[in-house]
């Protein structure tokens, strides 16, 4: 795979005296985690594949804050989210587009009373504007027809109310799109959410990513598609988990990488 | 002595009311314990969330059963109150069925509808009793409702029936003196109500005038009593959420679930924190406020919508059953956080009671007496239990502002999220990685 990406910062844009059409946050799961860097890179090749003008912050983005908040630590929080502000204010930034459901929560709804206000949009729903705008096109490819189910993430659905973008999407790629018992506003958390991700879960009786699992497995997808890195982790360690007594292979895939592999990027 | 029924009748109606309105002030006296937010804005959309969710019991029906039941039970006791009203007048100036000459056939229809909305009611009661009982639903059989929330269910599923069958007994036996011309109701023939004209002769047929006109005051006097006893035990019940589910629904949170209230007082410090040019040393401006407690450990550090939630939630458990923590056996339950906070803030309301209105340090709380770390470091913050609430509880924020308690105040998280802080704070990451190293990926194959 020839990995041409073209991924410009906000400073190298400042200093060709460029704004971009739109920021993107690339969040720590993105940036560090090595199945969440496959997201990131496939958003990038469809960006780049339609000719968007973005920019990332690189070296100068950090935690948005959200696992801090979450944990009850308001103080690191508020830190890490003045810092941040700062630097996306000093570059005016106006539109942010994210592919971490977690840092678009707390991006659109938390930065604004520390002075943080921007558009913020979750990559689905910015790839759901760039097909109406007839920027981008998406095909079923390598997915036609196969069996695909959506994972709500609780801080997209729930939490945005939303629920749409992501199954328009996967709708375009010809694929058949199953409906979990539990989902959109009813969906099961994956199990990371509140800073559980880091940190090993209260005694119970079962993982709730196991749980969650479950529920994807009763469709007999081909695919879980979900909007979220670490969904898509919870969702990888529960079929990893569940495939020691199933045959057969269940992939786990965030929304861009479907749409990137369908065009071949 | 013929005015001795009406003297008994208003004594009753008084000390009623007069007990209920003295447990009305210990309510919104203990709701002021907690402290001030401001939730006035944009009437416009609480009105409309308060018809919606309370009055049209919008989200009761994302389960339709217990939907329909709920709403038969609703409906009639609604209904019922203007049945409520004639007795009020009836037992006050000693007349009987006040409304009948001024209403006419409109009073039967009246008459007729609280009947059939009673049957449905008895219907549904009875349904509901099976359910709680014999069917033991898992929600309604978990381990916080053992004791004084279940003999509560119970019980005011059993009054209801007593009332209902009261209304049947009254215009039963009514109905069949009406008919031999010896109502206390002027003339001879059939009231025509929907279901007593059948229900009164096949019951109570060929009962002697005196049994009769017994049975009728057993069963007008019953439904009185019962409603004042109702009135008043609300407010030891899980019942009280018939009349705070109003306030509850037209107070609740109006921003996007997933965003979380911002700390004002660690926004001040932050910034003070920030700013280079700040001395650290300096004294406090004159005026300013000291500097409140971080989070919440007690009742009096949540706010009143908190403790307002606590007193409207019905414990029906629809936040517990879609909590994925709860429903993979964790210790956290949303609807035992809520009650929780209400034991806990009766308990707070006793002892200013008991202390000339100060209360006076118990030495216990909140955390740890009633809710422990365990349960609140079980949550995913996901907001199920406050999407599935029927009447707009959160019980998530109560979770939340504990969190900020046991960090902020007792830096007691567990030790993983020690480290996954720690990691934010030095190296912009919830992992050990260099901030420097976060472009690396383009790079990567």
């Amino acid at each position: 795979m020839s990995e041409n990406l073209i991924v410009p910062t906000m400073a190298e844009m400042l200093a060709q005296g460029k704004q971009p059409e739109v920021l993107f946050w690339v969040g720590c799961a993105g940036s560090f985690d090595d199945r969440a860097k496959k997201i990131t890179k496939a958003f990038v090749r469809i960006l780049n594949s339609a000719n968007v003008s973005f920019a990332v912050l690189g070296t100068e983005e950090s935690c948005t804050g959200d696992p801090a908040k979450r944990a009850g630590n308001e103080f690191l929080f508020q830190m890490q989210a003045m810092m941040n502000i700062e630097v996306l204010n000093a570059y005016e930034a106006k539109k942010i587009v994210t592919a971490c459901p977690h840092c678009f929560n707390t991006l659109k709804n938390e930065y604004p009373e520390l002075g943080g206000k921007y558009e913020v949009v979750h990559h689905t729903e910015f790839l759901k504007s760039l097909l109406n705008d007839g920027r981008l096109s998406i095909e079923g490819g390598q997915f036609k027809g196969k069996k695909i189910t959506f994972h709500d993430p609780c801080y997209l659905g729930r939490a945005n109310k939303i629920y749409e973008a992501p199954r328009d999407l996967i709708e375009k790629l010809d694929v058949e799109l199953v409906e979990m018992k539990r989902s959109k506003a009813n969906g099961l958390c994956c199990g990371a959410g509140g800073a559980q991700m880091f940190k090993d879960a209260e005694k119970g009786n079962k993982e709730i990513n196991i749980e969650r699992t479950e529920d994807a497995l009763e469709t007999t997808p081909d695919i879980i598609a979900t909007g979220c890195p670490f969904c898509n982790t919870m969702m990888t360690d529960g079929i990893k988990h569940k495939e020691k007594e199933k045959e057969g292979e269940v992939k786990v895939m965030d929304i861009a990488e479907l749409i990137a592999n369908a065009q071949d990027l | 002595m013929s005015y001795l029924d009406n003297i008994v009748f208003a004594i009753v109606l008084v000390v009623s009311i007069g007990y209920f309105a003295k447990n009305v002030k210990k309510i919104i006296r203990n709701i002021k314990l907690g402290q001030n937010v401001d939730r006035t804005d944009n009437s416009a959309a609480r009105c409309r969330n308060m018809t919606l969710v309370a009055l049209g019991q919008k989200k009761m029906f994302t389960r339709p059963i217990p939907a329909l039941l709920h709403f038969m039970l609703y409906a009639a006791f609604v209904i019922t109150q203007i049945e409520l009203l004639e007795i009020i007048v009836d037992g006050l100036f000693g007349t009987h069925r006040f409304f009948k000459i001024s209403l006419g056939g409109f009073y039967t229809f009246l008459i007729s509808f609280i009947e059939i909305l009673s049957l449905l009611a008895l219907i549904a009661t009875v349904l509901f009793l099976i359910r709680r009982n014999l069917l033991k639903l898992p929600r309604l059989n978990k381990e916080e409702l053992l004791g004084w929330p279940k003999k509560d269910a119970n019980l005011i599923l059993i009054m209801e029936i007593i009332l209902v069958l009261c209304i049947f007994t009254m215009n039963g036996t009514d109905e069949v003196l009406y008919s031999l011309g010896n109502s206390h109701f002027e003339g001879i023939g059939s009231f025509n109500f929907a279901i007593s004209q059948f229900l009164g002769p096949a019951f109570f047929g060929g009962l002697s005038e005196g049994t009769l006109h017994i049975l009728e005051r057993i069963g007008w006097w019953g439904h009185f009593l019962m409603v004042m006893a109702f009135l008043n035990y609300l407010y030891y019940s899980k019942h009280l959420h018939i009349l705070l589910a109003f306030p509850n629904t037209y107070f609740a949170n109006l921003k996007p679930q997933g965003e979380f209230d911002n700390l004002e007082a660690v926004t001040k410090e932050v910034k003070l924190m920030m700013d280079p040019n700040a001395d650290p040393f300096a004294a406090p401006a004159e005026g300013a406020e000291l500097p409140a407690k971080f989070g919440a450990s007690d009742i009096q550090d949540l706010n009143w919508v908190q403790l307002l939630n606590a007193y409207t939630c019905t414990e029906c458990g629809r936040c517990s059953s879609v909590c994925p923590a709860n429903t993979t056996g964790k210790k956290l339950s949303p609807r035992k956080i809520m009650m929780d906070t209400r034991d806990r803030m009766e308990e707070v309301g006793r002892n200013i009671d008991a202390n000339k209105g100060v209360f006076v340090p118990d030495n216990k709380s909140l955390l740890n007496d009633y809710i422990t770390p365990e349960e609140l470091w079980a949550c995913t913050s996901c907001n199920a239990c406050v999407e599935e609430c029927p009447v707009s509880i959160s019980p998530l924020s109560i979770i939340m502002d504990m969190r900020r308690y046991l960090v902020m105040e007792q830096s007691a998280a567990p030790a993983a999220l020690n480290s996954m802080m720690t990691n934010v704070e030095n190296n912009g990451a919830p992992w050990p990685y260099n901030q420097q190293d976060r472009l690396n990926w383009k790079n990567e194959l």
